[in-house]
Order: C-alpha cells, then structure tokens, then sequence
C-alpha cells in the first residue's frame, strides 16, 4: 500500500510528471529557439515562470462562474495525470494496469480538452468564447483520426491493454515497424490535441489574443501550462508506448534512459513541425484530418488486418 | 451556428502593432461585417510645422513614421525645393535615392516577417528580422542612425558615400539578395504558407483602381502604377528597374511583389552605387521660400506618398499636409475583407502593411454611435453657452458682440 501511494505520488506517479514536464517544456522551447536562430531561455525559465504565475494576482471575470472558473484548471492538471498513472513507461505494466487501458487512456486524455473548451464558454468573453468553439470543432476533426491510429497496434496485437500490446511486439521484433503510417498520424494529430502550430488555432494569439485562456490569470494559469506541460509528456508517452514498443527488456535504469530518449526524440518531430509550418484556418484544418489523416488511419487499420491474417 | 457576436480587435491587441480598432461582426467564422476605427494616434505633426521653420519642418516630418523615414522627409524637401527653385547636386539625388532603396529593403523585410507572425510562421519571422540587422547595420553605419537617418537637408544631402562604404554597401546587398532568393523559394514552395494566404483579402482590378490602392497594394491586383517610373524623382530617371506586378489580386500576391521588389532593390542600389557621380553635396538655398504651393510624390515602400507645401515668403511653411499611403489603402481593406474569414483578419490588415500612426489626423465623431449619446451643440448653443458661462463664472457680457455668420 505505501509502495502504491509512494509510486502514485513521487515516482513514476505525480512528482516525477511534474517535473518531467517542466524540464519537457525547456527541451521544447530551447528546441524551438534554436531551429529559429534565437538563443533561447535558460534551464530554469519554465520553474520561473510556474512559481511567478503562481504569485501573480487572481482575477475572476465578474461575468465568469467563479466555481467552475476556478475548478477547470485543476481537473484538467488531475485528468492528465490519471491518464500518466495508466500508461507504461519503462517496464512491461503501467502502475494499474487492466484490460481495456488503451482506450481509458485515450479518454483521460480528452478529459483536458474539454476542460479548455468550458473554461472558455464560461470566462464570459468574446475571445474566449470563439476560442472555445474552435477548441471543439478542432477535437472533433482530429479526435477520430488518433483514435483510429493508436488502435491500429492494438487490432494487430489482438488487445486492448497495454501490457499483452509490448507482449506481442516483444515476441514478433521489429513488426512494430508496419505501424509507421499510424505513428506519422498519431504524430500529427497530437500535435493538434496539444494545440500547437499549425494547429494552435483555438490560441492564435494574432486573431483572438489566448483563445479560451484569455480570461485566465495568476495561478489558475499556471496549473493550465501545467496541464499542457503534463499532457505534452501525458501523450508523448502513449505514442511511445504503442508505435514504438521496445527497449523492455534490460534493467530498469536501462530501460528508464530508452523511455526519455524515445520522450525526446517525440517531443523533438513536435518541435520541427512547430517550426516548419505556418498555422492553418480552422476549416482547413477539418479538411486536413478528415481527407487526409482519417484515410491514412483506415489504411493502416486495413494493413493491420491483413497483416494480422497472414500472421 | 447565427447569433452574431463582435469581437473587438483593438485598439490594443496582439495582432495589431499600433492602435487602431476594428469592430468585427462574426457570424460564425464568418466575418458580416467589420467596422474600422482610426485615430488613436493623432500627434499634430502637420500643426507642428506650420511653426517651425523649414529645416526644422525636416527633422519633424522625418518622425512621422518609424520606417519610411526618409520618404516623408523627402517628399517635404522635393516640395519645398520646387518652391525655391532649386535643382540639387546630381550627387545629391543618387543618395536619396540610395537611402529610398535601403529603406524599401529594411521595410519589405519587415513587413514579410510581421505577415508571417500574424499568419503564425513565427520562424519566417525569426529569418526575416534577423537578416533585417544586415541592412539596419549598413543604414547605422552610413548614417549614423538605424531610424530616422536624416541624411536629407534642403538643397542635396548633408553626408557622402566614400569608397570604403561602397564596398560595405556592395558585400550587404550580396548577403541580402542571397537571402531574399531563399524567402522567394520559401514563398513559392512552402505549402502551408501559400495554403493560408492564397485567395485571402481578393480584390479585383477594378475594384483596386476605385478605391485607390496604391503601391505594392495596388500592383499585386495588376496596377502598374510606380511613382519612381511615372513621375521619377531623385536619380531614378537614369537607373533601369521594372515595376513588379503580379494577377494574384490576394495577400499571395502581394507577399509575392514585395520580395520581387526587393531583388528590383538590390540591382537599382547596385546601378546607384555604380553610376555615383562627382559633384558637391548641396546647394545654398535661402533661408526664406518664395510664396507658392507645391505637391510632391514620393514612392514610399508602402505606395505612393503625397506632401503639399504652402508658403508664404518667409522661413515657415503656411499649410503642411501630407497624405501617408496607408490612408489610400485602408478604404480598400473593408473590401478585402467581405465574407472573409475570422483568421484571415489579421493578416489582410497587415498585407497593405499598414501604418496608422503616419495616418491619423483629427478624429470627426460623426457617424459615431457613442456621440449620439452626449449632448451635441450647433455653433449657436455653442456660443450661448459660453456667453452664459462667462457671464456666470467671469462676470463679462460678451452677448453685445457682433456675431460673425461665418463658422455657421
């Protein structure tokens, strides 16, 4: 039971994500600075910035629901790190693993989303409430293609939980390889689920200064960037642990230093597309992930299941 | 989705980089309707010359807009010159017409990097401002000023280009022109850059000739129209360029005709550098300016700019006024942004690159729904009320004075 609390609550449980994720978003933004030819900010920037939001003064829109105002940010923080607790990061099992975690995981992490979506509709201002619609219209558009793509794995593995997925590509090498086409999906659509470029539509700051987050200020902010933060880690890991299904095997310190290698090379095919691209309209973007990204995800689903015939 | 709701962009907000408000009616992400508002930023500078004397006049003008600095300023001193009768220095005219260059370049790369961050390509804009320093450094070294170079005096200029500088001038331009190819392939290649500004902000032929638009506004919907060609001034009568034009009639396009212009820049500042004749810098002019009027035009990067000098004969201007190119512009940009997207708002407001500050002038609050409100006062209630006001507060009858019917 101690051991439990002690997993759940330090390592690999709450304290280790929160610091994982701060250190996550340095990775990112000295990244991002540096393919832009800027400096960057120094190793300590994103633990600065949490514990200035943290002393900055509270302010509640006199139109906002204070309750649910002040609820939304901390339940997006606690949904992401439920969803963290479920997904196996260097051995085999999660800390509680059951048959059906894929898909939990899946809607654990939708949880935040939605949460985004109602702190705007209630911060009761114009810019909020526009980022908000575009916050559920984007959900909608690349919900179902990472869906179909983190599923794929799953259909050829025959399972729904994690541990029997790593099983399986443990026992066939290399098969993980067949899934590319869903990881390149999955890549993509998490990039829209993080709400970065190209697809920071619900926060283009040029159109509607911080989309649903306009409103927010002090510390309620900071646990939003932290459940970003969180999230940002939160889903690197999944693609991880179901596109790129190795490196169980060794000792844990081994298999710990695979885990942030395969964090880092995710978090850094997110910063490249940061800096490659321009951001798109939010109908553009439907367009995108129903045309394009949905197709691509059957296809892999098809592939997997022929696959999975001749098997 | 048809409830309507207006979203204010401005007068402060991240998209905008000085104060000017637009009111935009949104019908789903559909704009219905928009409704500009300028005038936040009017500073009297017109007002200002009418006491100052001409040179003085110069250094003002010279501030009415961070980055065409020198076109104000020339444009005043051409109108000033034509009144005095003076030819400049042939010398003279190549290096305003050096300085005009330069200063194209430094505003077009700006201008890019600004449409890239309102569109979210944030790392265009990172390239873009840092190849910027290149011919901000060489303005700094030939001027000694990154802004504001005040290079013009009446009658020719105040500084030389000596042979060192030409050299320094001749490796930038290398550097620059270099770059500028990359952003032509980034602007022709880049599929999520054209995706977002292709058939955004359209307007057509005609619709532009209207309403007026003017330079690089005006040429992406195919006007070939170019002070520098139709009515050369400086030295661009010997230099050979083509006026850069393009049938996107879009934002496209125009992103398109201002990095076209900026290769047009490098050989015209190479040809200027080249032909550099050999003569004195300026010319004594009189301190005090013969009575007339004059209109001068100037293509700034932004179009076509317009000064008009009224003297009187002594060594202060009567009547100043300048029309910025922005205000040509900023009629066609309500066109532009008919049934457009919410996203596209940003970007087709900054695609004429607008310049509020070089525009504003006194605000008119008719049409205004707020002044509806508030008590107005014809000229007659006007007086009465001050006739009442001093008769209260001061205990002086002004009600036996004549009334003039003049003002009414």
């Amino acid at each position: 039971m101690t051991l439990y609390l002690i997993k759940i609550l330090i390592f690999p449980g709450l304290l280790f994500l929160f610091i994982l994720s701060l250190i996550g978003e340095y990775y990112d933004r000295k990244l991002y600075a540096r393919m832009q030819n800027r400096v960057g900010p120094p190793w300590f920037q994103p633990v600065a910035d949490f514990i200035k939001l943290l002393g900055k003064e509270l302010i509640i829109p006199l139109n906002a629901d204070a309750r649910i105002f002040k609820i939304l940010p901390v339940f997006a923080c606690v949904a992401t790190i439920v969803a963290y607790l479920y997904i196996p990061l260097f051995s085999k099992t999660s800390l509680l693993p059951f048959n059906g975690d894929i898909i939990f995981v899946l809607y654990m992490l939708t949880l935040p989303t939605l949460s985004y979506a109602l702190a705007g509709w209630y911060s009761r201002s114009p810019y909020a409430l526009i980022g908000s619609t575009r916050v559920l219209t984007q959900l909608f558009a690349y919900e179902v293609p990472l869906f179909m793509a983190v599923l794929a794995p799953a259909i050829l593995a025959s399972s729904w939980s994690f541990s029997e997925l790593i099983t399986f590509y443990q026992t066939h090498n290399w098969l993980w390889l067949v899934n590319i086409l869903g990881f390149i999906v999955a890549m993509i659509t998490l990039q829209g689920k993080l709400e970065k470029v190209p697809f920071d539509i619900p926060e283009a700051e040029t159109e509607i200064v911080a989309g649903v987050f306009t409103e927010y200020t002090g510390p309620l902010y900071a646990y939003f960037r932290l459940a970003m933060n969180m999230q940002t880690i939160a889903g690197a890991s999944l693609v991880a642990a179901v596109f790129l299904p190795f490196g169980f095997g060794s000792c844990l310190i081994v298999n710990f230093v695979i885990y942030i290698l395969k964090i880092a090379f995710i978090l850094f095919l997110l910063a490249l597309m940061r800096t490659l691209f321009a951001r798109l309209r939010i109908d553009q973007m439907l367009v995108f992930c129903w045309k394009y990204l949905a197709p691509i995800a059957l296809a892999q689903i098809t592939l997997n299941i022929i696959i999975k015939a001749w098997l | 989705m048809t409830k309507r709701i207006v979203i204010p962009v401005g007068p402060q907000h991240p998209a905008l980089k000085e104060p000017a408000s637009f009111d935009v009616t949104l019908k789903g992400e559909r704009v219905a309707d928009i409704l500009v508002k300028v005038g936040y930023n009017h500073r009297g500078i017109e007002k200002g010359c009418e006491g100052r004397p001409y040179l003085h006049c110069v250094y003002l003008l010279e501030r009415v807009c961070g980055i065409c600095s020198h076109s104000h300023s020339t444009c005043f001193i051409q109108a000033v010159e034509e009144l005095a009768n003076v030819k400049i220095p042939e010398k003279a005219s190549y290096i305003r017409a050096l300085f005009g260059e330069l200063e194209r370049i430094h505003s077009h790369l700006l201008w890019l990097g600004v449409a890239a961050h309102e569109i979210g390509f944030d790392t265009l804009l990172m390239y873009s401002w840092r190849d910027r320093e290149v011919v901000m450094d060489l303005l700094a070294l030939l001027a000694g000023n990154r802004v504001n170079y005040t290079v013009n005096v009446i009658g020719g200029v105040r500084k030389d280009v000596t042979e060192e500088e030409k050299g320094q001038i001749l490796k930038a331009v290398d550097i620059l022109e270099e770059r500028t190819k990359y952003y032509v392939r980034v602007a022709t290649e880049e599929v999520s850059f054209i995706e977002r500004l292709s058939k955004v902000g359209y307007i057509s032929y005609e619709d532009a000739l209207r309403l007026g638009a003017v330079g690089p506004t005006g040429r992406a919907s195919g006007i070939k129209r170019d002070v520098r060609k139709d009515d050369p001034y400086a030295a661009y009568e010997e230099i050979d360029f083509d006026i850069i034009t393009d049938d996107h009639c879009d934002v496209y396009g125009r992103a398109v005709v201002r990095v076209k212009e900026l290769l047009q820049s490098y050989s015209i500042i190479r040809q200027l550098i080249k032909k550099l004749p050999q003569t004195p810098l300026s010319v004594n002019v009189p301190k005090n300016i013969p009575a007339g009027e004059a209109v001068s035009r100037y293509e700034a990067p932004r179009g076509e700019d317009i000064h008009y000098v009224k003297s009187n004969g002594t060594d202060k201007p009567d009547r100043v006024k300048l029309r910025a190119p922005t205000l040509a512009n900023v009629q066609a940009v309500a066109k532009m942004l008919e049934n457009g997207n919410f996203a596209d708002v940003p970007i087709v407001v900054a695609a004429i690159d607008p310049c509020f500050s070089c525009t504003d002038r006194m605000i008119v609050a008719a049409n205004d729904v707020l002044s509806e409100k508030e008590n107005r006062m014809t000229w007659k209630q006007l007086r009465e009320f001050s006739i009442n006001w001093y008769k209260k507060n001061k205990g002086v009858d002004f009600s036996k004075i004549k009334k003039s019917d003049k003002h009414i």
